[in-house]
């Protein structure tokens, strides 16, 4: 590569690092440590008392929303309490949602960790899916074996797909925030042409309608298998995910990968002056994101709880973007992110009780858009003050 | 090959081939020339499809209570506003992050205008053509560009009023400056923000316009799969023409002519797969953007938060 890339490289991540996470800086600097640290200690109920404002306001407009058209807003929330965890049976269902949407998070939570902003999960997560279906149809063999090589499928396929954009990114300069939002909808239209023709995805003709984009079903020794606790079923990909996530927060905090990939997201420069090759370290963070993207559709696939184990058009099913909203609105913790995780799944299943009420399910969209920018509301409002202090602070000691 | 360039050769000189590319490209490109100005303050301004959506829902609720198309016009600006209105408060005032605010509206727009569609049932009814004398006798492309709704003429004063805005006016050299160096601008004491949060409005306005064109000019009945994407597809006309209103507005034209023969070629014969003609505007920009990444160059802020005192 020519000097001019380079430095051209160097600049682009210099202009880039402010990073996605929007983290506040961990300790306010030494010289007024005891001011912010005093702020810091009062405003811990306040905090509290801004999320529960926030959500609360947010509710109250979905309910008036529900209450103008007609609806009766406290039998809507009834049904979306039922389908989600009261029902029985229903956390099972809502675990097996949350388990693809948490692995997608985890992806998420790494590329952006590393300063990328990796926004094409979506497409990730289905071409995943589309490897996944590959290798479980055309596969043969005992049933663990195929699970297992359809799920190391559905990880090259996402890891692919976002290698696409690192390749672009660290070869031809191209940012990758474009190039993954792009690969989105080529992803959803390659699938679509796999589902067109009998050699990729499409089912043999004998059992689907004529015309009928579908895949073969898989097998049911090549399934995730269900375990069933306190009356409530759910695939064993539940416990890969939530087992995903103490590996992903245990490497960021505590080994040496975990703390350069950090350390190339706070400041790419100073990273690479300290030995950490961005192109290395940030095209595998890119890797894994679209890798972990792309076994959320494996799972997904497998697991039973979406297409009911056939690929289909739409069959990613928003769950990619969902994914990247968890992570983003868990402000890239992984302890936070399981339960917003928990909590996005719930509204999903819940909706699908939501009809019985009367009420279009798509009102459980609408909560959630509405639950989500509340969310943002008060992490923002309270970095603000924080910087706003911390430069009246500078200043006055000037 | 050969099959392929006959294919062509009939739908480029087929006039009904010229009025659905450009009945697409317009709707594109009345986004897409808010989206150049976003873009060149340098938010990358993903709630558009929001907008869109949000621009057609109204247009329709409001020409289904008020029959006239031009109140039809001001409720999908004033929706259209609404989107921006959240989506640069959140992210250029609050410095919340861009993507999750603009994702997030697309989810909660798509849910209201499918949730609410359902509930009022707009009725609309697609608006007359209003030919120009002499222009659309033109062969071709006469009908395609002159023979058309009134909707539709509003796209030739709208680009070059945002030219003129962007290139001539102080407010537009404030706003590309914002967009190159957010730093040295905000020295210079420009407030960063304001100037993206302006932007933004902007956006908000001409999709909504764009969406009010959709549901009574182009298509003629809402439903909530009628944008469907189609959003993200004015978005990257912008990154296709590298910046410039020119290129964007080329962007919208090829893009336009693309999704037009997903209808157009079955119609002539010819069997070509759909989906992998839907996705040539997205490898064609990524090409594009691999191929010309020496020559083109983004706003060197693009989606970058601007927060004084954080470098």
């Amino acid at each position: 590569m020519s000097t001019g890339f380079e430095s051209a490289d160097i600049d682009h991540g210099a202009a880039s690092s402010p990073d996605m996470s929007e983290q506040p800086p961990r300790s306010g600097g030494r010289g007024r440590l005891g001011a912010t640290g005093l702020a810091r200690i009062t405003s811990a109920g306040e905090v509290i008392g801004l999320y529960v404002l926030c959500i609360v306001a947010a509710l109250l407009l979905s309910a008036l929303i529900v209450q103008l058209t007609g609806g009766d807003s406290l039998a809507v929330l009834s049904a979306l309490l039922d389908g989600s965890i009261r029902g029985p049976g229903r956390i099972g269902e809502t675990l097996g949602v949350m388990a693809p949407l948490l692995i997608v998070a985890l992806g998420a939570i790494i590329s952006n960790r590393a300063g990328l902003v990796n926004i094409g999960q979506e497409g990730q997560l289905f071409i995943g899916a589309a490897f996944a279906t590959y290798v479980g149809t055309k596969m043969g063999g005992p049933g663990p074996l195929v699970i297992f090589a359809l799920l190391v499928a559905s990880v090259i396929g996402g890891a692919l797909w976002a290698g696409i954009a690192a390749a672009l990114k660290y070869r031809r300069n191209v940012p990758e925030v474009l190039t993954t939002l792009l690969l989105v909808t080529v992803a959803a239209q390659l699938s679509g042409y796999g589902l067109k023709h009998q050699w990729l995805l499409l089912a043999p003709p004998e059992g689907r309608a004529n015309r009928q984009q579908i895949s073969k079903q898989l097998d049911p020794d090549t399934r995730i298998p269900m375990v069933t606790m306190f009356g409530n079923q759910f695939p064993i990909s539940v416990f890969l995910a939530l087992g995903a996530a103490a590996l992903v927060a245990f490497v960021l905090a505590r080994t040496v990968l975990g703390f350069r990939l950090r350390a190339l997201g706070h400041n790419q420069r100073t990273a690479q002056r300290a030995g950490v090759a961005a192109s290395r370290y940030g095209a595998g963070a890119l890797l894994l994101g679209g890798g972990f993207a792309g076994l959320a559709g494996g799972v997904m696939l497998a697991g039973g709880d979406f297409g009911n184990y056939t690929l289909v058009p739409g069959f990613s099913a928003e769950i990619g973007w969902t994914g990247l909203l968890v992570a983003l609105v868990g402000r890239q913790r992984v302890s936070a992110t399981i339960v917003v995780a928990f909590i996005f799944a719930s509204l999903r299943t819940g909706s699908g009780f939501v009809a019985a009420t009367g009420v279009e399910r798509r009102i459980a969209d609408v909560v959630q858009g509405l639950v989500v920018l509340a969310l943002l509301i008060p992490p923002a409002l309270l970095f603000l003050r924080q910087r706003r202090r911390a430069m009246a602070a500078r200043e006055s000691r000037t | 090959m050969g099959a392929l360039l006959s294919a062509l050769a009939d739908v480029l000189t087929s006039e009904a081939a010229y009025i659905n590319a450009f009945t697409f490209a317009v709707f594109l490109a009345f986004g897409a020339t808010g989206e150049w100005v976003a873009e060149r303050s340098g938010t990358l301004n993903i709630s558009i499809e929001a907008m869109f959506l949000a621009g057609a829902f109204a247009a329709a609720i409001g020409y289904n209570s008020s029959q006239s198309e031009a109140v039809a016009l001001f409720c999908g600006m004033f929706a259209g506003f609404s989107v921006a209105l959240v989506q640069a408060e959140m992210s250029h005032r609050l410095a919340a992050n861009q993507f999750v605010v603009g994702l997030t509206l697309n989810i909660l727009v798509l849910g209201l205008a499918s949730f609410l569609a359902s509930e009022l049932d707009p009725v609309t009814k697609k608006s007359s053509s209003m030919p120009i004398p002499l222009l659309s006798d033109i062969p071709l492309i006469g009908a395609a560009l002159f023979d058309r709704s009134w909707l539709f003429y509003l796209i030739y004063p709208l680009v070059p009023f945002v030219w003129w805005l962007v290139y001539r006016t102080r407010w537009g050299l404030e706003l590309r400056a914002v967009g190159e160096n957010p730093q040295s601008a905000d020295v210079s004491g420009l407030d960063v923000n304001k100037r993206r949060r302006q932007s933004i409005y902007i956006v908000g306005l001409t999709s909504g316009m764009g969406g009010t064109y959709l549901v009574l000019a182009a298509v003629g009945q809402f439903a909530d799969s009628i944008v469907g994407g189609r959003g993200f597809i004015a978005l990257i006309a912008v990154i296709f023409g590298g910046w410039t209103l020119r290129g964007t507005l080329a962007g919208c034209i090829l893009f336009g002519a693309v999704l037009s023969f997903r209808l157009s070629l079955p119609a002539l014969g010819y069997d070509v797969n759909g989906d992998l003609l839907a996705s040539l505007p997205f490898v064609v920009t990524i090409v594009a953007m691999s191929v010309f990444a020496k020559r083109v160059r983004p706003p060197q802020a693009l989606a970058q938060p601007f927060i004084r005192g954080l470098k």
